[in-house]
């Protein structure tokens, strides 16, 4: 089981306590009801997946509740960060 | 004489009361503190079990938990009969019964032995290439015959009568194995302050103390140190002993999975004790002195019965004061062998000869052997052995050629080298390294905080090990927050070092052998069929484990693989690294199904919950259906009434007169704020901004893909508060919804959101007299039709509770729904129970329900929709906004596939024969004569038998289904094709006069 560094709370707590939120920075945008089907796809469907760094949103869902954001590595499942939503994707490298 | 071969005076085990056991019902006894294993071997019975495959006859190998071959089930009574226990492990009570596995008639004369005289017809790969054809053979013949020939114990047949217990716990350092790295490890870490947890597999610590009887630690005994040791840990507040607990798996972020054995050893277990204990430790720093496991020689025949590991047969003598023998040879390419021998000359056993592989052994151990007046064979190797039931003889000869030579022996130790223990380090996702020099994997690049200490790390010297540990156990106690304790040099010592030996097929078992020299004995895997695993095409060790089944029994190879890798590597001719080793993964040993679920079973399994009338309703006779984790009454019947009877009452009952419903399951959710409209009109796809206070609208929340998610009925409280209501199952993930986009996409609105599911009572009232049951305890509320229409929603009280009273309808009849505090829901239901009563109104359940809102056409989102189903689609475009700038699911209903001709569409169906009652999700065509298979154009979502109606009515998702309006379609069953006629989802009061009374 995972340890993840709620931000809000400010500690580390195991992972029974969040719910895992899919992946972050991808804004809903504002003109939705406008965009074409190739940006509705980009925006709704398609995720990048990648192997090692990716930007990931979880939940504090049996604590504060709140969503956050959190930079992990999928290979050494290790947590680079986490921050509060709404602030910018940190600069990282992943481990590899 | 009892216990022939235990030797008086020798060991640590008390010689007190002896303890009566029985295996295969023949009677024995053993000593306290004994293993089956060790209480067996005191009898002489070498003998215990048939192999997996070839059913030869097997015995100890080993005396711990690597134990391939010595599996037996343990019967305790008769729900208490646990298989394929190691009799190495598996401590002696007074009584304990153990039976022998995998053989028929009997141990000593089993008839599948014969797959023995047929082995080469069983070679690596056979079930592969022999089973596939013909393809029906395979369920009807095959399977059942070879998981009755193959396989080892029997399961129990009953429900696990005993209960497991669970643990969470924090440390600093978490020492796993307390031999005498372990124990040095944990000595520095506890001066230190640090809390430490110290577990080990063994009843008693010691590791290899318990068999290196010469060993020296601080002056003392390496025995009485690590007594003494333990005392002194098991003393300290700051230190937790755990025995008999075996570290089984290595997860992310240094937690551990531990599981305690707290009774298999007792005769009579306390009752309210747990059988066992899981511990999940998670650990600031871990220390894994877990050991390392002795390998034996690859040689032709070396799986009869008295053929074991030299360490093994030195625990049995030196801890359990057990001869494994009378007359005992050692086959043996390093220096420790040479101890067992040692040892039990001293003792005045017969040792027919030690045979060394290796030319020209040199080593303070082969001369204290040959200056004891041992018989040394340098370069010579075991060719062969004789013996049925139990080694007999022993074939030898030089390795480069010259007149073999005979020995007759009743045992024979084999040691080829030690293997570290590397399998907890390997599952923290540490990476192995390869040593060159000493043909080993060992510990390279950690992941985790952890090190490793002892023979684990490679570290095999006595005194090195326990310097490293100390060292090591003060340093992360450091790491973990804590000041150093002052270095310390340790001095130990013992007898006889362990050398580095060799790993692959002995002498003599060369490739073109048809010898049977076994690699992995539980799963009968021999050194040919490796080499015809790379013979046939497997490259990677991957693929010659697969293809073999090497290493992939229950013991998981542990004194095998490295064996198996060596082979391959031979054969290929690539270095042993290039072949690769496999992954090793929890658990380390086999852990119960019990000890993982804990206490998660039965009623505890998941919760259960209530509505405030439960108890009422039982005592009416309701019958409960589960909802999610909730328990639903679902219908009431009467003395002599079944279901369909009950249902056909209480759904006519409530449409004459009246019916009372428990709706509290009912998912709520209060949105309050300063912009609580606008954000409603985000999440559902209806106006609100002009929904007047007092007033409900039924709203249906998309995802953004503009697919259905939710519905249920809002009434405005406020200006600044909507009371929402959701699905019962959906209430969690509605909450989380409108959480997610208010957080993360519209942070600026001023909303919050609090679930009140289980603060709201919810009584439904439903029926042309509902007003009359409720009018007496109505206060503060003007009910009349004209003050308080359908779809809308005053604040009051009733029965002097303060209420939310909802004008709303799930089953198209004027009727209420009371909203008071859940405390006081059943009193307040009493009170509107009696006064129904008076007008001959009943309870009705879920059934009667679903019954009259499909009589209506009404949806229940899971049932009619499944996550692809549109407002649209559903028949409900009506409640979507057509003038709004933005909703979730706005863009998504827009998607070319949503707007597409040929969508399935909701309708109702009528079967053309009224009795017939169709069943939900049947499939449904337009030809019924096609050939098979058949277009299926749709499902039918809802059915029921209705009394109101007077016949069968359904739902159904059909292509276009609006458009076949009277059209003729077909359901087919297996015995019969059912036609229906496409009508109108609405099969009651069409005109849907009764709602407004």
């Amino acid at each position: 089981m995972l340890l993840i560094h709620c931000p809000y709370c400010e500690e580390e707590r195991p992972e029974a306590e969040f719910r895992h939120a899919g992946e972050a920075h991808i804004a809903r945008p504002q003109n939705i009801a406008e965009i074409s089907d190739e940006e509705f796809e980009r925006y709704f469907f398609i995720r990048s997946n990648p192997k090692g760094l990716v930007f990931e949103r979880w939940r504090h869902i049996h604590g504060c509740a709140r969503f956050f954001n959190a930079a992990r590595d999928t290979v050494s499942d290790r947590f680079l960060k986490t921050y509060k939503a709404g602030e910018p994707k940190p600069a990282l490298d992943g481990e590899g | 004489m009892t216990q022939p071969f235990r030797l008086p005076g020798v060991g640590r085990l008390d010689a007190g009361k002896p303890l009566a056991f029985t295996f295969d019902g023949k009677s024995y006894t053993g000593r306290e503190g004994d293993t089956l294993a060790s209480a067996l071997l005191a009898n002489g019975v070498h003998l215990v079990g048939r192999s997996f495959k070839y059913h030869r006859p097997r015995g100890f190998l080993s005396a711990g938990p690597e134990e391939p071959n010595a599996l037996v089930g343990i019967h305790r009574d008769a729900a208490r009969k646990t298989p394929n226990v190691r009799a190495t492990v598996q401590e002696l009570y007074d009584g304990l019964a153990a039976v022998s596995q995998n053989r028929w008639p009997s141990l000593a004369f089993d008839i599948g032995a014969i797959s023995d005289l047929n082995a080469p017809l069983f070679s690596a790969g056979f079930y592969y290439k022999t089973f596939k054809w013909p393809r029906a053979a395979w369920d009807r013949l095959y399977e059942p015959a070879i998981r009755r020939a193959a396989g080892l114990g029997n399961a129990p047949d009953k429900p696990d009568p005993d209960h497991y217990a669970n643990r969470f716990a924090h440390c600093d350092v978490l020492v796993i194995g307390a031999g005498p790295a372990g124990l040095a490890a944990a000595l520095a870490a506890c001066e230190t302050g640090a809390r430490v947890i110290l577990a080990d597999e063994q009843p008693v610590p010691g590791g290899r103390l318990r068999f290196e009887a010469d060993a020296r630690i601080e002056g003392k005994s390496g025995w009485d140190w690590a007594e003494e040791t333990v005392a002194r840990l098991a003393a300290r507040d700051n230190v937790r002993v755990l025995t008999r607990t075996t570290g089984f798996g290595y997860y992310a972020q240094n937690m551990i999975g531990l599981v305690e054995r707290v009774t298999d050893h007792l005769a009579n277990p306390d009752p309210n004790a747990p059988r066992e204990r899981l511990w999940q430790v998670r650990a600031k720093r871990v220390v894994l002195a877990t050991g390392a496991i002795e390998r034996h020689m690859v040689f032709p025949d070396n799986d009869r019965p008295g053929i074991m590991l030299a360490s093994s047969a030195r625990t049995y003598l030196n801890h359990f004061g057990v001869a494994v023998g009378n007359r005992i040879a050692v086959y043996a390419a390093e220096d420790s062998a040479y101890a067992a021998a040692i040892d039990l000359k001293k003792h005045g056993v017969g040792i027919a000869a030690i045979i060394d592989s290796r030319a020209a052994p040199e080593s303070p151990a082969v001369e204290e052997a040959r200056a004891l007046g041992i018989d040394v064979l340098a370069g010579h190797a075991v060719i062969g052995t004789d013996g049925r039931l139990r080694v007999r003889r022993v074939h030898v000869a030089p390795i480069s050629g010259g007149p073999h030579r005979e020995f007759q022996v009743d045992a024979l130790l084999t040691s080829s080298g030690w293997t570290p223990a590397v399998h907890l380090f390997s599952q923290s996702r540490g990476k192995l390294a390869f040593d060159e020099a000493t043909q080993r994997f060992l510990p390279g690049l950690y992941v985790q905080d952890a090190v490793s200490v002892g023979s684990c790390n490679g570290t095999f010297d006595l005194a090195s090990s326990v310097n490293e540990a100390f060292d090591a156990g003060a340093k992360v106690a450091k790491e973990a927050g804590f000041r150093k304790p002052r270095a310390r040099q340790m001095e130990a010592s013992s007898g006889t070092p362990w050398s580095i030996g060799m790993a692959g097929a002995s002498p003599g078992v060369e490739p073109g052998t048809s010898k049977m020299a076994f690699v992995d004995f539980q799963n009968d895997v021999t050194a040919k069929d490796i080499r015809q695993a790379v013979r046939e095409g497997m490259r990677s060790i991957e693929h010659v484990k697969r293809f073999t089944t090497t290493g992939m029994a229950t013991d998981q190879g542990k004194t095998s693989n490295l064996h198996g890798l060596a082979i391959a590597s031979q054969m290929l001719g690539k270095p042993i690294p290039e072949v690769g080793l496999t992954t090793f993964r929890p658990p380390y040993t086999p852990v119960t199904f019990g000890a993982l679920v804990g206490h998660s079973r039965g009623r505890l399994f998941e919760p259960t919950r209530r509505t405030p009338t439960h108890d009422w309703a039982k005592a009416q006779g309701a019958v409960f259906e589960d909802v999610g984790q909730w328990k639903r009454a679902r219908y009431f019947p009467q003395v002599g009434e079944d279901m369909h009877a009950a249902v056909a009452r209480e759904s006519r009952t409530v449409r004459e007169t009246a019916g009372i419903f428990d709706a509290s399951t009912l998912g709520k959710i209060e949105v309050v704020g300063p912009d609580a409209a606008r954000f409603m009109e985000l999440m559902y796809t209806n106006p609100w901004a002009k929904l007047g206070v007092g007033r409900c609208r039924y709203g249906i929340m998309l995802r953004e893909d503009g697919f259905i998610y939710d519905d249920g009925v809002v009434g405005r409280i406020a200006e600044d508060r909507f009371h929402v209501t959701t699905t019962t199952g959906g209430a969690p993930r509605v909450l989380h919804h409108m959480e997610d986009y208010l957080q993360t996409e519209f942070p600026d609105l001023k909303v919050w959101l609090t679930s009140t599911s289980e603060q709201w009572a919810v009584i439904a009232v439903q029926g042309p007299r509902s007003r009359e049951i409720i009018a007496p305890f109505v206060e503060g509320i003007d009910i009349s039709d004209e003050a308080m229409p359908h779809m809308s929603v005053r604040e009051g009280r009733v029965c002097g509770v303060p209420a939310r009273l909802f004008r709303i309808s799930f089953t198209g009849e004027r009727g209420f729904e009371i909203n008071v505090p859940a405390d006081y829901g059943l009193s307040v239901w009493k009170s509107i129970w009696a006064e129904g009563q008076k007008h001959g109104a009943c309870a009705y359940g879920t059934e009667t329900m679903h019954v009259l809102r499909a009589e209506k056409g009404f949806i229940i989102v899971g049932q009619e929709t499944d996550g692809t189903v549109t407002p649209d689609d559903a028949g409900l475009s009506w409640a979507i906004g057509r003038k709004k700038a933005d909703f979730v699911g706005i863009r998504g209903l827009r998607r070319p596939d949503l707007v597409a001709e040929g969508r399935k569409q909701l309708v109702g169906l009528k079967t053309v024969d009224p009795q017939i009652v169709l069943d939900e999700g049947a499939q449904i065509v337009a030809d019924p004569d096609q050939p098979v298979p058949m277009k299926m154009i749709g499902h039918v979502t809802s059915s029921y038998w209705s009394s109101n109606c007077g016949r069968s009515i359904a739902l159904a998702l059909i292509e276009n289904g609006r458009a076949r309006m009277g059209e003729r379609l077909y359901v087919p069953m297996p015995d019969e094709m059912v036609e229906a006629e496409v009508t109108s989802t609405i099969f009651f009061d069409e005109k849907g006069e009764r709602l407004h009374g």
